[in-house]
C-alpha cells in the first residue's frame, strides 16, 4: 500500500470546486488584451478586461487538458512523469541571493554559483529535474531569464523547470531550448523544460502571464501554473478560501491555455502561502502553508491533472534546526500527497536565498520521503515466521540470507551528511553544515559535464554571444566552453 | 470633558472603529475642541498605543489596518477644519510613497503612510504599480524630503533600484532620502541598491523617517543604510 496524506474529503473538494467555478464567472478573472478575442470566440463574455467564464466552457477545457506527459533528459529518456501520484523534486527557482559557501552569509548570486548548484543537483538522484535556480546578478537584468536557462542547459542533462520574466523573452528561451533539442519539433515531441507562469493574486492574468500561457500552448511546450494566494493578504484568510482562489486561478489558466491549443500539456501548480499577521512575511515552512500546498494539489488531482507545488524551502536565514525542521517536514508531506513536481529544495529565508549546502541536506530529506512513500511491503511468503523458523529464539538475524538479500530494499542509506554514528563521526566530527560543504565538494569533483555535440554547442554559444551583446554582456559567465 | 473625549478617541483607534473615530471628531468640532488638540491628545496617542502593542506582538496586521482606517476617518473630518483655521500641524516632513512597478500590493505601504501621517508627516501615496518616473515626478512636484518604496515580491523588489535611478536621472537624489521596505527586502538589499534606509515594519519606518529628516537637516553626507 502506498501511504497517503489527504486533507480534504470529496465533499469539501466539491464545495471548493463549486465556489471556484462561481468566482471565475463572478467577479470573473482579469485578463490581458492578448487573450480577449480568444476567449470571446469561445463564448466567454469579456468586459473591461474582465472575463466572466461560464462553468461549462471551463469544464470542457479541463477535459481537453492532458492527464499525463513527460519531461525528457538530454539523452531522450522520459525521466519526469507528470501524472497520477508520481513524485519528483527540483531545486527552488529564481533566487536573488546565495548563502556563500565559505562565510555562510547571503550575497547576490552570480552565474558561477548557478553553475555550481546545477552541477551538484545533476549528481544527486533525489532531483529528477533542474531549475533555473538563481538570477545571475553579474548579467544584465533584461537577459536574466534566458541566461539562467543557458547556464542550466550547458551543465545539465536533466530536464528543467524554468520560466520567462516577460512576454517577449519567452521566445528567446524557447529558441535556446530548440537549439539544444535540435529543433522546435524535437522540443515539442520530447520537451526538455516546463515553464512556470504566475497569475497575480487575486484572479489576474496579466499581459505577461496571459501571453506566456497562449504562446506556450501553441509552441507545445508544457506550462506550469504557479498560483500564489497569500492567505489573509491577497487571498481569503481561511485556508479553504485560499484553496478556492487557487482553484479559480488554475481553472481560468487552463481555460486560456486550452482554448489556445487543446491538448497542450499543462500543470496545476502553485506556491501558496499564509501571510504572517505579525510580520507580513510569507513563511514557506509554516504548517499552514504546507496544508495549502497539499490541499491545492488535491483539487488538481480531483480533475485528474498533473500537479506541482512549492515545498521543502525553510524560512531561517541560515542552515539551522528551524530551517531543516521545516524543510524535512514538508518534503515528507509533499511526497505523501503524491504531488508530481515539488520545487523549493535548497531555499531559505522566505525564498530570498539559495544554499548549495542546504540542497544536499534537503536531498537527504527527499531520499527519506521517497523511502516513506514506498511504504511497508510484505516480502516473501511469510512476514516473520519463516525467519523465526531459522533463528528460533537466538535473535541471530544478522546472518540470515534473507537479511542480506533484503536489507538494501528495506533500508535507505543516507550520505555522510547525516550522522549515523559512523567511525569518522566522533565528537570532534564536523557539524552538519561542514559535512554538507564536504559533500558539495565531493559531488563537484566527481561531476563531468556531458557535451552536447560540437555543432549544437557552437550554435548555443553563438546564440548566447549574439543575444548577450545586445544587452552589453561581454563574455559568458558561468559557461566554460570546451572549444 | 475633553479628557473623556480624548480617551474615547484614543480607544476608537485602538478598537479600529472608523465610524466611532469619525463621529467623535465631528462631535469634538461641534463642541469647539481645537482639531489639533483632538489629533495630538486623542487620535495620535491611540496610534502610538497600537504601534507599541504591535511591536510587542499583542496586535497584528489586521488590527493595524483597522486602526489605520479609523485614523484616516478621523483625519478626514479634522483636516479640512485645520486648513480652514490655518492651524496646520508642524510638518515633520514630506513623503512620497508607492509600491513598485509590477506590484499591486499595498498593505504595508498603507500602514507606513498612516503611521507617518499620525506622526506629522505629509504623505502623498501614489498607490500601486508605480514607475520610477512617476515617483520622481511626484517628488519634484511636492518637494519631497523622502521617497518610500514598497515591494512584496522578490521579482518586483528589483524595481526599487529603478526608482532610485529615476530620482538620479531627474537630478533629485541629492535632496531626497530614499527608504525601502516590503516582505522580501533586507538591509543588505537596501545597501546594494543605494537606498538611505530600510525599515522592517511600519513602526520602524516612522523612526527611520525621523532619522532621515535629521540627517537631511544636518546636511549629513549620505550614509549607507
Amino acid at each position: 500500500m502506498r501511504p497517503r496524506f489527504q486533507l480534504l474529503d470529496k465533499a469539501l473538494i466539491e464545495r471548493i470546486v463549486g465556489e471556484a467555478f462561481q468566482l471565475i464567472q463572478n467577479p470573473g478573472v482579469r485578463v490581458a488584451p492578448y487573450v480577449v478575442e480568444l476567449l470571446r470566440e469561445a463564448g466567454i463574455r469579456v468586459e473591461n478586461q474582465v472575463a466572466h467564464i461560464p462553468e461549462a466552457v471551463a469544464r470542457k477545457t479541463l477535459e481537453s487538458a492532458p492527464r499525463a506527459f513527460s519531461l525528457y533528459d538530454r539523452a531522450g529518456n522520459a525521466v519526469v512523469r507528470y501524472a497520477g501520484d508520481y513524485v519528483h523534486f527540483d531545486p527552488g527557482s529564481s533566487c536573488l541571493n546565495i548563502l556563500d559557501a565559505k562565510t555562510q552569509q547571503a550575497r547576490p548570486a552570480q552565474a558561477t554559483d548557478l553553475a555550481r548548484l546545477v552541477q551538484v543537483a545533476e549528481m544527486l538522484p533525489q532531483f529528477s529535474a533542474q531549475s533555473t535556480a538563481m538570477v545571475c546578478n553579474d548579467v544584465p537584468p533584461e537577459i536574466g531569464d534566458w541566461y539562467r536557462l543557458l547556464v542550466v542547459l550547458w551543465h545539465a542533462q536533466k530536464p528543467v523547470i524554468t520560466g520567462a520574466f516577460s512576454a517577449s523573452s519567452l521566445h528567446t528561451l524557447l529558441e535556446l531550448l530548440a537549439i539544444e533539442s535540435g529543433g522546435a519539433d524535437n522540443l515539442r515531441q520530447r520537451p526538455r523544460a516546463v515553464f512556470d507562469v504566475c497569475p497575480s493574486p487575486p484572479l489576474n492574468w496579466s499581459e505577461f502571464a496571459s501571453q506566456n500561457m497562449v504562446d506556450l500552448a501553441r509552441a507545445g511546450v508544457p506550462a506550469e501554473i504557479v498560483s500564489m494566494p497569500l492567505a489573509g493578504a491577497t487571498a481569503p484568510v481561511t485556508l479553504a478560501g485560499s484553496v478556492v482562489q487557487h482553484a479559480a486561478e488554475c481553472i481560468s489558466g487552463v481555460t486560456i491555455h486550452q482554448l489556445a491549443q487543446p491538448g497542450a500539456p499543462i500543470v496545476w501548480g502553485g506556491a501558496p502561502a499564509i501571510f504572517d499577521m505579525r510580520t507580513g512575511k510569507t513563511p514557506m515552512g509554516a504548517i499552514e502553508t504546507v496544508m495549502l500546498d497539499v490541499a491545492c494539489a488535491e483539487v488538481g488531482k480531483y480533475f485528474g491533472l498533473p500537479t506541482h507545488t512549492y515545498m521543502v524551502a525553510g524560512d531561517g536565514r541560515l542552515i539551522d534546526a528551524q530551517t531543516e525542521m521545516e524543510s524535512g517536514m514538508s518534503a515528507e508531506l509533499g511526497a505523501l500527497a503524491g504531488i508530481n513536481m515539488i520545487s523549493g529544495a535548497g531555499m531559505l529565508d522566505f525564498l530570498a536565498c539559495h544554499s548549495i549546502e542546504k540542497l544536499v541536506i534537503d536531498a537527504e530529506a527527499i531520499a527519506s520521503a521517497h523511502r516513506l512513500v514506498e511504504g511497508i511491503e510484505p516480502r516473501g511468503e511469510s512476514l516473520a515466521v519463516d525467519m523465526f523458523a531459522q533463528t528460533g529464539l537466538s535473535g541471530d538475524f544478522l546472518k540470515l540470507k534473507e537479511t542480506r538479500a533484503l536489507f538494501r530494499k528495506e533500508q535507505h542509506f543516507p550520505s555522510a551528511v547525516v550522522d549515523r554514528g559512523l567511525a569518522t563521526m566522533d565528537a570532534t566530527a564536523p557539524d552538519v553544515v561542514a559535512r554538507a560543504a564536504e559533500r558539495v565538494e565531493e559531488l563537484l569533483s566527481s561531476y563531468r559535464r556531458s557535451e552536447l555535440g560540437l555543432e549544437r554547442e557552437k550554435e548555443m554559444l553563438a546564440f548566447a554571444q549574439r543575444e548577450g551583446r545586445k544587452a552589453g554582456l561581454s563574455g559568458l559567465p558561468g559557461i566554460c566552453a570546451s572549444e | 470633558m475633553p479628557e473623556e473625549t480624548f480617551f474615547a478617541m484614543r480607544q476608537s483607534i485602538i478598537d479600529g472603529a472608523p465610524e466611532a473615530a469619525s463621529e467623535l471628531a465631528q462631535a469634538a468640532l461641534a463642541q469647539g475642541i481645537p482639531p489639533l488638540d483632538a489629533i495630538n491628545n486623542g487620535y495620535v496617542p491611540g496610534m502610538h498605543d497600537v504601534g507599541e502593542q504591535f511591536a510587542l506582538g499583542q496586535m497584528f496586521l489586521p488590527d493595524m489596518m483597522a486602526s489605520a482606517e479609523a485614523m484616516r476617518a478621523a483625519m478626514a473630518v479634522l483636516e479640512p477644519e485645520l486648513t480652514r483655521l490655518g492651524t496646520e500641524r508642524p510638518l515633520a516632513g514630506v513623503v512620497v510613497l508607492g509600491t513598485t512597478k509590477g506590484d499591486i500590493h499595498e498593505i504595508g505601504k498603507i500602514l507606513v503612510g498612516t503611521l507617518l501621517t499620525a506622526n506629522g508627516f505629509r504623505v502623498h501615496d501614489l498607490g500601486v504599480d508605480v514607475t520610477g518616473e512617476k515617483f520622481a515626478a511626484k517628488a519634484k512636484e511636492v518637494g519631497a524630503d523622502i521617497v518610500g518604496i514598497s515591494a512584496l515580491l522578490t521579482t518586483t523588489m528589483r524595481n526599487q533600484k529603478g526608482v532610485i535611478e529615476a530620482l538620479e536621472k531627474a537630478d533629485l537624489r541629492a535632496q531626497v532620502k530614499v527608504m525601502v521596505g516590503g516582505a522580501p527586502v533586507s538591509r543588505a538589499w537596501a545597501q546594494e541598491i543605494g537606498a538611505d534606509g530600510y525599515a522592517k515594519d511600519a513602526i520602524s519606518a516612522v523612526a527611520l523617517a525621523r532619522e532621515l529628516m535629521q540627517q537631511k537637516a544636518q546636511g549629513a553626507a549620505r550614509e549607507p543604510a
